[in-house]
């Protein structure tokens, strides 16, 4: 825990301070920005070319995205590497507006003749679409940043650490779990992204910006000597951030594998939750993906309208002129921030894709929600009742092939005013349930009903840990749970969680994303047994 | 470069990449083609994308060390940059006890996966088969959202061996879900082939999703507790597709599965569900046509898995195989289900009181011993009373094991080939009939419409 802690405060410092003082109404403070384009000619060249085919092709609108993504992983299990790969993709997409239609095509060739042609061909796509376009299209007003560069502040660059020191680390993790009696199988993997995007648009901005993320994991299971069970514990208080490499050597995986072992075996003997209702005290490595699941999509507004509806669906939050400043999503004390100029976070930016610079917002004001996530597009259809003309900066493609849209900011819970910590939340509860980690977590489409797990459960009684339970999840509506909030951890316990893998979309695409939050603690909440007897 | 390569181009590519391999051993793997779409969404077209690549994947082997690279610049210094870099990164990997020597040259039997129909679809195509669908929606004072998706694309296997394996093929789906104005109905319809033209038509498709949006307007509230359910094909695949997760040989050989035995071993011969259910792979089967090698070039054949009840095989790689002296079996072909006769409409009639499901939405596993997943249904669910649906009621979470659901089949209808991902989009190949299960176990309702 304490190790934790120091990495966790350590990183996030700034984030937290940034976060207070936007909570309090300041505005936030961009991250830093080079105003001079170094990036290569030729690309900034090849992004003129295609603006000006979709310009004289008819679009009243185009950007363009070249982009090179390269994504490095080692994965292993006990004493052997099961994988070993560096990918790397590069190629050209182009949005254009035509009339109230959009169009997007994209392909591999970088070179004058093909954008041309990719540019083209989106304008004949647009005017296909234009068969079923009926509303109206207004973009927000942005600024143009003419030359402009930004990438992610990183100590050490992953892809110059050597694949030994590597593989060295993921070893000796390995090895160090495997240490503990019982522990029978022990997994881990780093995983580094750099994406570094060119981007160009009619609007007059041409910026440059280099993303650095990395996640390292590890999974320990122990196996009953008869066969008759087994039971995993994973890295949980370990998340992917936005960072380099000095992550990697922060989040410690050999020098925390032991601890991480002992709990997989301890789970094995652990007795099964009595379902019933329980405080529940949650650790920000459980907190962050509620706080995603249950906050994050629900706010964004494409979904609260109805653009998502097939696949990751609508939002109870919902008509907006119904809910901006009258929906009481949880007590005075719930604060919950939009963010991507968090430093360290997943989902931190100096633009977003569509040239919108970054922007830190409330969601969630003194518990009473007042704003959405937003697009150029998309801040129009909500100025009147938010008073915000601009767009909140949250456009994201994954990839050059993909076009880009609205999709989730880093979206956070802000620490209380008490400097509690969890053990001060623990001591304050009589009979309670204290979760670490991300285990099964399931919502309905529209957000009201939801089941999540853990890794690790500790049962709470007289103010005391007594003992770990399993087999434990707990099941909710929104609005309940986070109207049953009642005590917050204060800044120095703000943590930051994250995940690589927020999907949304059709074809489906993958939004890096982190959540701060302190441990908090929730009154009277429904605990299920999973363990086969749910 | 042309979009979808031929045989003999795909063939040329390889050996461009095998020649600049400097190891002892190389790889290579390539997938071309085109990817398109269009979404759709308050009634009309929102976005749409065209893409060609060309994605090339490059393993080189030093001894028993190995690395991959993957890639898509292809010109001579494109290639031999990916190439360095994979044999950089090999030389300096450790070695691996379980690297397998290369497949040599085998033998396919090939798959006919390619359709000129949906190789075709572009941006004009899409647009005229959404029109009719966000015009009926209107026409109803309804909502229409969804997807169509479709791709054209060939995959090639080379390796320093000899071997040589390729594969071309297209796949389309359409997806649609139909919600009223005030938010307080929905339905959903969907379908998927490689063929376009054996997809249902869209303004079908639409009509039954305007169907189920209005007739679920109004709930009633039943409680949670064990159900007789009729599920539709696309429930039915949403579930029975998360038993293949479970079919790793290994896992079972190393008690971690539910296929592991207590004592050690696996499940293998026993029962494990309901006599009346047979599940296989076969990768040239009409309603799956997937290709008919693996990753690494092996061929891919007919797999029961599950027949009459009895497990029959589990899935193993070629390290694992020859270490527990059985033969390699892959985990691909797609997945089919064998059924009876009828739709899940006819299945109703069979049914005194159930319920009848649309599709399942955000299904995750809760316990991987006992493999309980849970998630809610979505997009239509109704109850059924003396064979007839007599209304809708408000969605429902399911906590329940798609080994115990297949242990209480009653009864089976036709398999059709379902979009059994969440996410509405291409896949795994996936034909399931719709099924009665009795006893299905919901534990909580949701709001949620």
């Amino acid at each position: 825990m304490s190790v934790t802690r120091r990495e966790f405060v350590k990183q996030t410092s700034v984030a937290a301070a940034t976060l207070a003082a936007t909570a309090r109404g300041a505005s936030a403070q961009p991250v830093s920005r080079v105003a001079t384009y170094q990036g290569d000619p030729s690309i900034k060249a090849l992004c003129m070319f295609a603006l000006d085919a979709a310009k004289t092709a008819g679009a009243s609108y185009a950007d363009v995205r070249v982009g090179r993504r390269r994504m490095q992983s080692i994965s292993t299990r006990e004493e052997r590497i099961t994988r070993l790969v560096d990918d790397e993709t590069f190629g050209v997409g182009v949005r254009v507006l035509v009339g109230n239609a959009w169009g997007f095509w994209a392909s591999r060739e970088v070179n004058r003749r093909e954008c041309v042609r990719v540019a083209r061909a989106a304008v004949d796509q647009a005017r296909a679409n234009q068969q079923a376009a009926r509303g109206q299209v207004t973009l927000a007003p942005v600024s143009a940043y003419p030359d402009a560069v930004w990438q992610t502040p990183i100590e050490r660059d992953p892809f110059d650490v050597p694949i030994e020191e590597k593989v060295d680390y993921l070893l000796s993790a390995n090895a160090a779990a495997l240490r503990i009696r019982g522990a029978r199988f022990a997994s881990s993997s780093l995983a580094f992204v750099r994406h570094e995007t060119t981007f160009a648009s009619t609007e007059g901005t041409v910026l440059v910006q280099t993303l650095y993320r990395c996640s390292p994991q590890m999974t320990v299971t122990a196996v009953a000597s008869d066969f008759s069970d087994f039971q995993a514990r994973s890295s949980a208080e370990v998340s992917p951030m936005g960072m380099g490499y000095e992550h990697v050597e922060a989040a410690d995986l050999p020098g925390r594998a032991a601890a991480w072992a002992e709990e997989a075996v301890q789970k094995l003997s652990a007795p099964s939750v009595q379902p019933g209702e329980y405080d529940l005290i949650l650790h920000p490595s459980n907190l962050f993906l509620t706080i995603h699941e249950s906050i994050g999509h629900p706010t964004e507004l494409d979904r609260a309208l109805g653009y998502e509806a097939n696949y990751a669906g609508t939002s109870f939050i919902a008509p907006p002129e119904r809910m901006i400043g009258q929906l009481r999503y949880g007590p005075e004390i719930m604060n919950i921030q939009g963010d991507r100029t968090q430093l360290g976070a997943l989902a931190t930016v100096a633009w977003d894709d569509e040239g919108v610079p970054a922007d830190s917002w409330p969601i969630v004001k003194d518990g009473v929600f007042v704003d959405y996530q937003t697009t150029r597009e998309q801040a129009a259809w909500i100025a009147d009742l938010t008073g915000i003309t601009r767009s909140h900066g949250c456009s994201y493609a994954s990839s050059w092939d993909q076009i880009q849209f609205q999709r989730m900011p880093n979206v956070s819970l802000l620490p209380g005013v008490a400097d509690y910590d969890l053990n001060d939340l623990i001591a304050a509860t009589d009979r309670g349930i204290v979760i670490h980690g991300r285990g099964s977590y399931s919502i309905d489409q529209q957000r009201y009903n939801f089941q999540f797990g853990g890794q690790v459960f500790y049962e709470v009684q007289g103010g005391k840990i007594v003992g770990m339970l399993r087999d434990v999840a707990y099941q909710g509506r929104t609005t309940d749970f986070w109207n049953s909030l009642d005590m917050l951890g204060g800044p120095e316990s703000y943590e930051m969680g994250g995940t690589f893998f927020d999907g949304k979309g059709q074809p489906s695409q993958a939004n890096a994303v982190s959540h701060g939050c302190p441990p908090a603690r929730f009154r009277a909440v429904t605990v299920i047994n999973t363990g086969g007897s749910a | 470069m042309p979009e979808l390569l031929s045989e003999s181009q795909a063939r040329a590519l390889c050996e461009r990449v095998l020649a600049r391999s400097t190891t002892d051993g190389a790889e290579v793997r390539l997938r071309a083609g085109r990817a398109g779409n269009a979404r759709f969404a308050r009634n009309q077209i929102t976005t749409s994308a065209d893409v060609v690549d060309v994605e090339v994947t490059f393993t080189a082997r030093v001894g028993r060390r190995s690395a991959t690279v993957t890639f898509n610049v292809l010109d001579e210094p494109g290639i031999g940059a990916a190439v360095g870099r994979a044999e950089e990164l090999a030389r300096i990997a450790p070695e691996d006890p379980e690297l397998m020597p290369l497949l040599a040259s085998q033998t396919y039997t090939p798959s006919p996966a390619y359709f000129e129909s949906t190789a075709d679809l572009a941006a004009a195509g899409r647009a005229q088969a959404i029109v009719p669908v966000v015009e009926s929606a209107a026409a109803a004072d309804m909502v229409a959202s969804g997807f169509l998706q479709h791709r054209a694309a060939s995959v090639a296997v080379a390796n320093s061996a000899g071997l040589f394996a390729y594969h071309r093929a297209t796949d389309a789906s359409f997806t649609t879900t139909v919600r009223t104005p005030g938010g307080n109905g929905s339905g959903w319809a969907g379908g998927t082939h490689n063929d376009w033209g054996l997809v249902s038509s869209t303004a079908e498709l639409a009509a039954r999703a305007v169907r189920k949006a209005r007739e679920s307007t109004t709930t009633r509230d039943i409680p949670p507790g064990r159900y007789t359910v009729v599920l539709e094909p696309t429930a039915v695949g949403n579930l029975v597709q998360l038993l293949l997760s479970a079919l790793d040989a290994r896992a079972a050989d190393e008690g971690r599965s539910f296929f592991s035995k207590r004592g050690g071993g696996t499940k293998l011969g026993e029962r494990v569900v309901g006599d009346g259910v047979t599940l296989f792979s076969d990768p040239r089967d009409p309603d799956l046509l997937e290709p008919p090698f693996t990753d690494e070039g092996f061929p891919v054949g007919r797999t029961m898995w599950i027949e009459n009840g009895l497990l029959r095989n589990l899935a193993y790689d070629r390290y694992w195989a020859e270490r527990q002296g059985t033969q390699p079996t892959p985990l691909a072909g797609g997945i089919k289900m064998a059924g009876g006769q009828g739709t899940a409409a006819d299945l109703v009639g069979s049914v005194e009181r159930g319920l009848l499901v649309t599709r399942f939405w955000y299904i995750r596993n809760v316990d991987r011993r006992t493999l309980v997943f849970t998630g809610l249904t979505r997009d239509g669910t109704f109850l059924i009373e003396n064979g007839r649906i007599a209304g809708a009621v408000k969605n429902l979470r399911f906590n329940e094991s798609p080994v115990v659901m297949l242990n209480n089949v009653v009864a089976k209808g036709t398999p059709v080939r379902v979009v059994a991902s969440e996410s509405g989009g291409l896949g795994r190949a996936v034909s399931v009939p719709p099924l009665v299960i009795q006893g299905f176990r919901f534990t909580a309702v949701s709001d949620a419409v």
